[in-house]
């Protein structure tokens, strides 16, 4: 399905990161954020609250907590809109409960977390990439969601509809892992006409009312979804719950619903994953990067191949589900790994496991607050290099 | 395999292969096929949702549009048992899930359901500042002056000197006093009226429903297993007893004075009826006036 | 002088108490006793048998004087009684 016009802001723009954010999200067909300000995401928040007085149909509410925010989106959801809420690692914390609940019903929405150093208040103003396994492992209890990574501001743009799309089609709840560099960047960004967009419609369901079962799923392992209001009078619960969504107290039923949450996505994850590779076939170190690092491990590239040593890049797009065939691949072939990102290990445990030991892998990380300096990378590389060798 | 089970089990009618008639008026409301319901005997849930089905079936909402959103507790599980679009949420978090519903749809009649502990202890935060917005959602708060679900602790709601499992020495904390608390964020309505009070209770759903903007009703219930058992005051029966006894309705009930002690008498009846923009309204107002007819105005 | 003289129009008829029928789904009831105590004519009895839960549900008594007033459909709390009116059929 084609993007609605009336959202999509068709044009070249020089826009920040966080504004191409709230522009994807209006392309996409996002008609309510309800937000909190927290630094470094408020620009988001702050474009859609100019933006959707004059949008048909969108509205913004800026609510008391994160709390209310992550939860408000999902009534609106189920009120039939598209919604996405946007916060930063403290207010990702406090979301986490309604990422599972999300999770649990199966509720498509679209969480964006710009990332800054931490823990705790850490630098408002400064970026960080420590979140990423708490995008994945957050909340309580076993299921899976989709995380995605841009690195600049148009890709801000491109992926967030990506992430609405994802939502949409796989029923759940999808985090978008920006890092405050990349949204207080201002770079330009090319909007396409609406007929140019593609948009994932929700999955309604055609049948009527009596004959459809909410949690029922399709081949895929979705169900189909419905919206309140439309009369099919169903219930929606947390509670563990059968096809009905009623609550069903037994391990049998347990048993079904989270193997069926987590398999939605596992079983599926060869159409989900997306990374660039640049250089990889030929290389004898690769680079395993992600967000605004990415950039800086070009340049960190350059260097090390005019030292003489063949470097590669893959660039994480959707970083959950982790790509782990590649990477066992690229190890099996002998390459070694470096993983660059702005934390002390996250995604670095996820390398490190899915190589299976078949190739040394080195991390490139530091506390968060700046990004790496070039120099570092390099002797990462030349590390890396060396255990190889 | 035990899922096609269940499902069978749950097709057959609860009351099947039994003498005498089983159906009963309000029986197309409620999902029949999750009954009996998991509420004590002579507790006062049952009674609320009894007058609940009474009042939308005097207002005329078609069901279609009726929304109802619980949190979790004992109240919380009016949710699964009533048979329109119904969403049981996270732990004090109605409010918010319910506003989110009613502005991306208006035309959604939205009703919260939930205990005293879910919405003014853990969701006291999203309960004053959805009354400040005026969201237009009718909150109906059960008070049994505990958390029931989890075995009966000490709420902020719980009168002073109580027992309970938490405060087993009694309660020396200063509960809430929910009537007060509401008018003054600014609830259009507001009304208390206890289990014994059931047609009362009816009229007031029914006005609450009724009227724009966020309205609020506090209804007084026994908790015969934890609450009544633990202050040795008998069961619901005797409890509706001691409502009737002491339970004044006053015409012009302020809120101030509708503080609940234990053993003292205890106000009930309209306290708050007035009016005031809702959050839409407001909304679509306030940007027509700055933004001209440029805006297109706000229906969901 | 009779009150009936002083009334206009003369002659006309009474109103009629109304008149309930009431119905109880005993497997439902888990005996709490409201309809049995707050029924203002005392219609309600609690039965000496029981119900397959154990519990013991109400018996009518004295089902004349049940005027479909309906506040033990209102205060029941299983939805396990409920009164009609059998001319019209009307459900209070």
């Amino acid at each position: 399905m084609k993007a609605d016009p009336r959202g999509v802001l068709t044009g070249s723009h020089f826009i920040d990161g966080d504004f191409a954010c709230c522009e994807g999200a209006l392309a996409a067909g996002c008609r309510f954020i309800a937000g909190y300000p927290i630094t470094p995401s408020t620009e988001v928040v702050e474009r859609f609250a100019r933006r959707a007085p004059m949008v048909d149909g969108a509205l913004f509410i800026q609510m008391e907590d994160e709390l209310a925010a992550s939860i408000a989106i999902q009534g609106a959801v189920w009120a039939g809109k598209k919604a996405m809420t946007v916060t930063s690692g403290p207010g990702f914390s406090l979301m986490m409960e309604h990422i599972g609940l999300a999770a649990m019903t199966e509720t498509p929405c679209v969480f964006v977390d710009v990332q800054r150093g931490g823990p705790s208040t850490g630098l408002p103003t400064l970026p960080g990439q420590a979140d990423m396994m708490q995008a994945r492992w957050g909340s309580h209890g076993d299921y899976e969601i989709i995380a995605l990574s841009p690195n600049s501001p148009q890709e801000t743009f491109d992926l967030t509809i990506e992430a609405f799309n994802l939502s949409e089609q796989y029923r759940v709840p999808v985090m978008f892992m920006m890092d405050e560099c990349v949204g207080h960047m201002m770079e330009r960004v090319i909007i396409p006409a609406a007929d140019k967009i593609e948009v994932t419609p929700r999955r309604f369901t055609k049948l009527p009312p009596g004959e459809y079962l909410p949690f029922k799923p399709a081949e895929d392992l979705v169900p189909e979804m419905f919206k309140a209001g439309d009369g099919y009078r169903l219930h929606v619960t947390g509670l563990t719950h059968d096809f009905r969504g009623y609550p069903a107290m037994n391990p049998e039923v347990q048993e079904q619903l989270v193997h069926r949450l987590v398999n939605k996505i596992r079983l599926n994850a060869p159409k989900i994953w997306r990374y660039e590779e640049t250089g990889v076939e030929d290389a004898d170190v690769v680079i395993v990067t992600y967000g605004i690092t990415s950039r800086v491990a070009v340049e960190a590239i350059d260097i090390a191949r005019k030292k003489g040593i063949k470097v590669g890049l893959l660039r994480l797009v959707v970083v959950w589900p982790f790509p782990e065939p590649r990477i066992f691949e690229l190890a099996s072939r002998g390459k070694a790994l470096v993983v660059a990102e702005m934390n002390y290990g996250q995604v670095f445990y996820e390398v490190d496991r899915s190589a299976r030991g078949k190739a040394p892998v080195v991390l490139a990380g530091h506390g968060g607050g700046t990004v790496h300096n070039i120099e570092d990378i390099v002797k990462k590389i030349e590390e890396a290099h060396q255990c190889r060798s | 395999m035990s899922i096609l089970n269940e499902l069978q089990k749950a097709s057959l009618s609860p009351t099947a292969g039994l003498t005498g008639p089983d159906k009963h008026p309000m029986d197309d409301f409620l999902r029949m096929d999750r009954m009996p319901h998991i509420w004590c005997s002579t507790c006062g849930i049952g009674v609320s949702v009894n007058c609940f089905a009474k009042a939308l079936e005097k207002c005329g909402f078609p069901l279609d549009d009726v929304v109802v959103v619980s949190g979790i507790g004992c109240t919380g599980r009016v949710a699964g048992y009533v048979k329109v679009d119904s969403f049981h949420t996270t732990h004090g978090r109605a409010i918010p899930f319910a506003t989110g519903l009613k502005l991306a749809n208006p035309k959604l009649k939205v009703i919260v359901f939930s205990g005293d502990g879910d919405i003014i202890a853990i969701g006291g935060n999203h309960f004053i500042n959805a009354a400040r917005r005026n969201i237009d959602i009718t909150v109906i708060c059960i008070n049994n002056f505990n958390y029931a679900m989890t075995g009966g602790q000490v709420a902020a709601t719980t009168p002073e000197g109580a027992i309970l499992s938490t405060s087993p020495f009694g309660n020396f904390e200063f509960p809430f006093n929910l009537p007060f608390l509401a008018e003054s964020v600014g609830a259009v309505y507001v009304a208390r009226w206890t289990s014994l009070h059931v047609y009362n209770q009816t009229n007031a759903m029914v006005e609450a429903m009724k009227k724009p903007g966020f309205s609020f009703i506090e209804i007084v219930a026994p908790c015969p297993t934890i609450f009544e058992r633990q202050q040795k005051m008998g069961d619901g029966l005797d409890r509706l007893r001691w409502y009737c006894e002491n339970s004044e309705i006053r015409a012009d009930a302020k809120t101030k004075e509708a503080d609940i002690r234990l053993h003292d008498k205890m106000i009930v009846g309209k306290f708050v009826d007035k009016e005031r923009p809702t959050y839409l309204e407001a909304m679509n107002t306030h940007y027509q006036e700055r933004l001209g007819p440029k805006y297109k105005v706000y229906e969901g | 002088m009779p009150v009936r003289q002083r009334e206009k129009p003369f002659g006309l008829p009474r109103p009629e108490t109304p008149h309930g029928e009431i119905v109880i789904l005993e497997e439902r009831c888990k005996g709490c006793g409201f309809c049995i105590e707050y029924c203002p004519h005392g219609v309600l009895v609690n039965a000496k048998k029981y119900n397959a839960k154990g519990y013991h549900p109400p018996e009518i008594v004295k089902a004349e004087l049940c005027v479909n007033c309906g506040f033990c459909r209102m205060i029941c709390p299983e939805f396990a009684i409920y009164t009609y009116e059998p001319r019209t059929g009307e459900k209070p």
